[in-house]
């Protein structure tokens, strides 16, 4: 290699390091960065009240879906791209608490804490919960009235050869609510049981498609797409989003068919701006901030005391008693259960 | 009539007429040398009768049957064309066996006669050679080759020495009268020199076109 | 023909051919290495390739690849053939309306694909590999229109005389002359085929995964970076094998002439081939835009913001392609044995899996050495590696057009070095290097695939956008998504037309 070559070469590299640097530095004072997944969305201008407070302001970073993120934060532990991280859910909590990526942080917030995600809480306090949803049948009310059929109110009815091939679900390999959905089957029949679930359900013709986009804007009858299948796995609150201007909503979430998830933030170890991240987190769970997740995100507020949408108090659900799985247990079993459910459902 | 008659020929391109209601007639074994000035449509003649343009009015015919029905590549007649259009992808046998292959002939035979062919336009040995290092004189000879190798019952020279400086065009046309004459087929030479037309050919025509509705074809030898 | 004067001499081209390379050492190499090896690094590769699923997966992605090819290429043909040989009204305007599918996110086509497909195709590798033939006969369309136009149809005129049934003298005359960009446009589809992801999932659904597919899962999904680079490193391989294979160069250099000499325009020819393209490439647009609404939200807040990042990221993309595909497609074309490497390297990305190239960037540029992470450059500079080959491609070819005695020419008429480079090449070169640009350009535009895995602060670009707003519910959101596909579409179809045009004017 000739000479001018290795320079331009070196000139490449710290031009590349220049343009960091001076990124790096910008992100220093009284700043924070929120890293988060796709899905997170809310009110333009929500953390202004926060930055007057505090005098720190809030850089939001999204990536991909929230299993990506996370691990993209587990693959640069100890460095982490910001400060503070939204969107781990207690599919994954297990994964994130082992990995030591997060720091512990017990917010003073955390005693307004709705009593049911109390004990979604880990141990050491790795992970903070900042809302609620559930993973639900939905079905569409009108095809049901049309062809005069009762809407199914259990996971056991959905094997009944009358409801043949009315149910679209994701894949728990590549979708979150598809996962969910997974583990609900599983919190009702058993370690022992979903398997010979699975297998009635398949044969009743249930669809599979890759992930949520798919399956409810598609293939579910109920929605923008106006596709075939009646049934499909979504949310407890997307009922709410299908509102018309008259006030009523076309599809309803079938409260008994609900895995429970609790979505979580983490101070990210590593930070150097620890003290802002923990005010960042406190902010997350003022009632303020969880006013706006249930317009914005369709989950509902973690906290206690805080007023939702009219339309998600109607046609949202609130299940009292979904199905759940330990967080250890879904870490210790996913890879499993989703290979069995693989050959069970696509082989 | 035997060889080839061209009736009452007419071509339009849009508004314009190139040929207007044009005879012409080749016997066996003739020569027939077309003179004119550029743009008195020598050339869309010669692909009206090889059918690569379809005329507007008029037939061609081959021993009295219209070929209308018969598409270019089933008609046998050569072409040669004045930019010699030789195959860039192909090497000088390559070229030169291109119509007996098209015919699938067996590789042996095509073999022979492309080398029979090169000893006829005297560039024995140049089979491997690529077309693209040949010289113009070269390159017209293996066109000519070319055009030669599927034994076609007509061939159509479009200036084909027109490209060639003077000493080499007077060489070449004698070796092509040569060749014509010893292979027998009769052929259509277009040219614009008419010096060339009577060294080569037996009979030479000129093709006026004064106006679009007046064309006459006159003989003179 | 070496004996002729090079374009550039070898010091100077070296040079040139040196920012394109560190580029992708840098930005490319680099990162997929570092991600390959930390998960190398543990070992027991052979009982990952071994597993008699990922096998099935591996031959299952082979076959799908190669199919959508051929199919590509049997749909792409005879459209380029009337593009090529036929000079009518309206007929760039079909051309820029034509690559218009390739660079719509795949989401959102997939969502009009289904709608139009019936239901008992969905989740079939029928449907896959007609997603394939739609998202990529532009490549093929483009690569070879320009190639063909250039065949002097006297060459195929030569042929009928000699004997040639049109069949014969296509493939014996015409298809020899348009087989390096035949296989340029073989390869590029390939390997978009070949690492296929959105389209796989969406429409062939969970039960054909192809190996991006199963290195997302294990990669994103299960943290499972071993068996993860052992696929990648079968992917890179695969890709190295068919390049290799696809891009020799021809032996005989084929003297093309610059003629654009249509055939005798044969209505019905133009009308049975172009209709039922346009149909099929409208109908997926059409069912996009009756699913649009909410225009007025595109104006204000996010939309609009998206709309301007995407048409910035675009910008910059574009420029740093078109600069660097420029060097490459100079050096590319010089006599030395280093510029087919560099060749396969730039073309290396396009088959290359996101997933890996995402995670790799995040952990070769997170070091206390060099941290890119949340630079604004990131996402333009990734863009910039999908949009270079094209580039490079389109000028490399051109450049192979300028005969070296014009060069010669220029050169005994008293013209320097520099000034035979810019008089000869650069005019043959910024044609191909506008077209590249407009590409490049429409490329980024339409990207999702690499920049989701790429953590991005502010405004998302359009796409982005577009996949946030379809994951969620309520018919409004899914009006505002569909509406800004058609923006998108529009941006991306309006930017080729464009540039078509500015290089219309620059012909030779």
């Amino acid at each position: 290699m000739n000479r001018p070559l290795t320079k331009l070469a070196f000139s490449l590299v710290l031009l590349a390091g220049a343009c960091s640097t001076s990124s790096q530095q910008s992100t220093q004072s009284q700043s924070v960065t929120l890293v988060t997944h796709d899905s997170f969305f809310v009110t333009d201008g929500i953390f202004d009240s926060f930055t007057k407070a505090t005098g720190i302001t809030v850089t939001v970073a999204q990536g991909a879906d929230a299993g990506v993120v996370l691990n993209q934060a587990i693959l640069t532990k100890g460095r982490p791209d910001g400060d503070v991280l939204w969107g781990v859910d207690n599919t994954l909590a297990s994964r994130a608490v082992s990995s030591g990526a997060f720091a512990s942080y017990k917010s003073s917030a955390l005693k307004n804490l709705d009593p049911g995600v109390v004990a979604f809480v880990p141990k050491g306090n790795e992970l903070t919960p900042v809302d609620v949803g559930d993973v639900c049948i939905n079905a569409d009310v009108k095809w049901f009235a049309k062809k005069s059929l009762a809407v199914p109110t259990s996971l056991a009815m959905l094997t009944d050869p009358a409801y043949k091939e009315l149910l679209v679900v994701q894949n728990p390999a590549t979708s979150s609510p598809g996962l969910a959905f997974l583990l609900a089957t599983i919190a009702h029949s058993g370690e022992t049981g979903w398997q010979q679930y699975w297998k009635d359900l398949r044969r009743n013709g249930v669809q599979v498609v890759d992930g949520w986009v798919g399956a409810y804007t598609v293939e579910f009858s109920g929605s923008a797409g106006k596709g075939s299948r009646p049934l499909v796995v979504s949310y407890g609150s997307s009922p709410a989003a299908e509102v018309s201007d008259d006030g009523t909503s076309p599809t309803v979430a079938l409260k008994d068919t609900c895995f429970h998830q609790v979505e979580y933030v983490g101070i990210l170890k590593g930070t150097k701006h620890e003290a802002a991240a923990r005010k960042l987190v406190d902010f997350l769970l003022s009632a303020e901030f969880q006013a706006d997740v249930a317009p914005n995100m369709y989950v509902f507020p973690a906290v206690q005391g805080v007023t939702v949408p009219p339309a998600f108090a109607t046609h949202g659900i609130r299940p009292t008693k979904p199905f759940d799985i330990p967080a250890s247990d879904i870490e210790k079993n996913r890879e499993r259960w989703i290979n069995e459910w693989t050959t069970i459902v696509l082989r | 009539m035997e060889g080839l008659a061209c009736r009452d020929i007419t071509v339009r391109f849009g508004q314009q007429t190139v040929l207007n209601g044009v005879s012409l007639h080749v016997e066996p074994g003739q020569i027939v040398g077309l003179v004119g000035p550029s743009g008195s449509g020598k050339s869309t003649l010669l692909r009206v009768i090889a059918g690569l343009v379809v005329p507007d009015a008029g037939r061609v015919e081959w021993d009295g049957v219209d070929v209308a029905a018969v598409p270019t590549h089933a008609r046998r007649f050569g072409y040669v064309f004045q930019d010699q259009q030789l195959f860039g992808h192909l090497d000088v046998a390559g070229n030169v066996g291109f119509g007996l292959k098209m015919s699938r002939r067996p590789n042996t035979e095509i073999a022979v006669r492309v080398s029979e062919l090169l000893d006829l336009v005297d560039l024995r040995g140049f089979g491997r050679r690529s077309v693209i290092d040949l010289s113009g004189g070269e390159a017209q000879r293996v066109a000519l080759a070319r055009a030669l190798a599927p034994r076609p019952r007509l061939l159509l020279l479009d200036e084909p020495l027109s490209a060639l400086d003077h000493d080499l065009r007077k060489q070449l046309g004698s070796e092509l009268r040569r060749v014509l004459n010893e292979q027998g087929i009769p052929a259509i030479h277009v040219t614009h020199d008419h010096a060339e037309a009577t060294q080569i050919c037996d009979v030479v025509i000129a093709l006026h076109q004064r106006t679009t509705d007046e064309t006459t074809p006159s003989i003179n030898t | 023909m070496d004996h002729h004067r090079p374009a550039l001499n070898r010091r100077v081209v070296r040079l040139v051919g040196f920012a394109p390379a560190v580029f992708l050492a840098v930005f490319f190499v680099w990162p997929v290495v570092a991600i390959v090896g930390r998960g190398l690094s543990g070992g027991g590769l052979v009982d990952v390739i071994t597993d008699p699923i990922l096998v099935r997966i591996a031959w299952f992605t082979l076959w799908q690849a190669v199919a959508s090819t051929l199919l590509t290429l049997l749909v792409g043909l005879p459209v380029a053939f009337v593009l090529a040989r036929y000079q009518f009204r309206g007929r760039r305007g079909i051309e820029s309306l034509l690559v218009v599918p390739f660079v719509l996110p795949t989401v959102v086509v997939g969502t009009a694909f289904l709608a139009l497909l019936p239901n008992s195709w969905h989740g079939t590798v029928e449907a896959v590999l007609i997603a394939h033939v739609y998202f990529n006969v532009s490549v093929v369309v483009r690569t070879l229109t320009p190639v063909w136009r250039q065949v002097d149809g006297r060459l195929t005129d030569a042929a009928r005389t000699l004997g040639a049934t049109p069949w014969q003298s296509f493939r014996r005359v015409v298809a020899p002359i348009l087989q390096p960009a035949l296989r340029s446009a073989a390869s590029i589809v390939f390997m978009f085929t070949f690492t296929s992801f959105g389209v796989v999932l969406f429409l062939g659904g969970p039960r054909h995964p192809t190996l991006e597919v199963e290195i997302y899962r294990r990669t994103a999904q299960l943290l499972d970076l071993r068996s993860a680079a052992a696929l990648a490193l079968i992917q890179v391989v695969c890709m190295a094998a068919v390049l290799g294979l696809a891009g020799r160069r021809p032996k005989v250099a084929i003297p093309r002439r610059f003629v654009e000499r249509p055939t005798s325009f044969n209505a019905w020819v133009v009308l049975a081939i172009l209709v039922p393209a346009v149909v099929a490439v409208l109908a997926p647009l059409v069912a996009l835009a009756t699913r649009a609404g909410q225009w007025r939200a595109l104006f204000t807040g996010r939309p609009f913001d998206a709309l301007v990042t995407s048409a910035f990221t675009a910008l910059v993309a574009a420029g740093i392609a078109t600069l660097l595909g420029c060097a490459a497609g100079v050096c590319v074309n010089a006599p030395a044995r280093s510029s087919r490497l560099l060749e396969v390297l730039l073309s290396l990305p396009l088959g290359t899996s996101a997933v890996t190239v995402g995670f790799g960037l995040l952990v070769a540029f997170s070091g206390p050495l060099l941290d890119l992470r949340g630079n604004r450059l990131v996402i333009p500079v990734a863009h910039a590696i999908i949009g270079l080959p094209f580039v490079m491609r389109l000028v490399t070819a051109a450049l192979r057009d300028v005969h070296p005695r014009q060069r010669d020419a220029a050169a005994t008429l008293g013209a320097s070095p520099w000034q035979v480079w810019r008089t000869v090449d650069w005019t043959a070169l910024r044609r191909p290097a506008a077209l590249g640009a407009g590409f490049a350009f429409a490329v980024s535009v339409g990207e999702f695939g690499a920049s989701v895995f790429l953590v991005r602060r502010g405004n998302p670009t359009l796409p982005t956008l577009i996949n946030e707003t379809l994951g969620r519910p309520g018919a409004s959101n899914n009006q505002l998504g569909h509406a800004m596909a058609v923006v998108l579409a529009l941006l991306s179809g309006g930017a080729l037309y464009v540039v078509d045009r500015m290089g219309e004017r620059w012909k030779a």
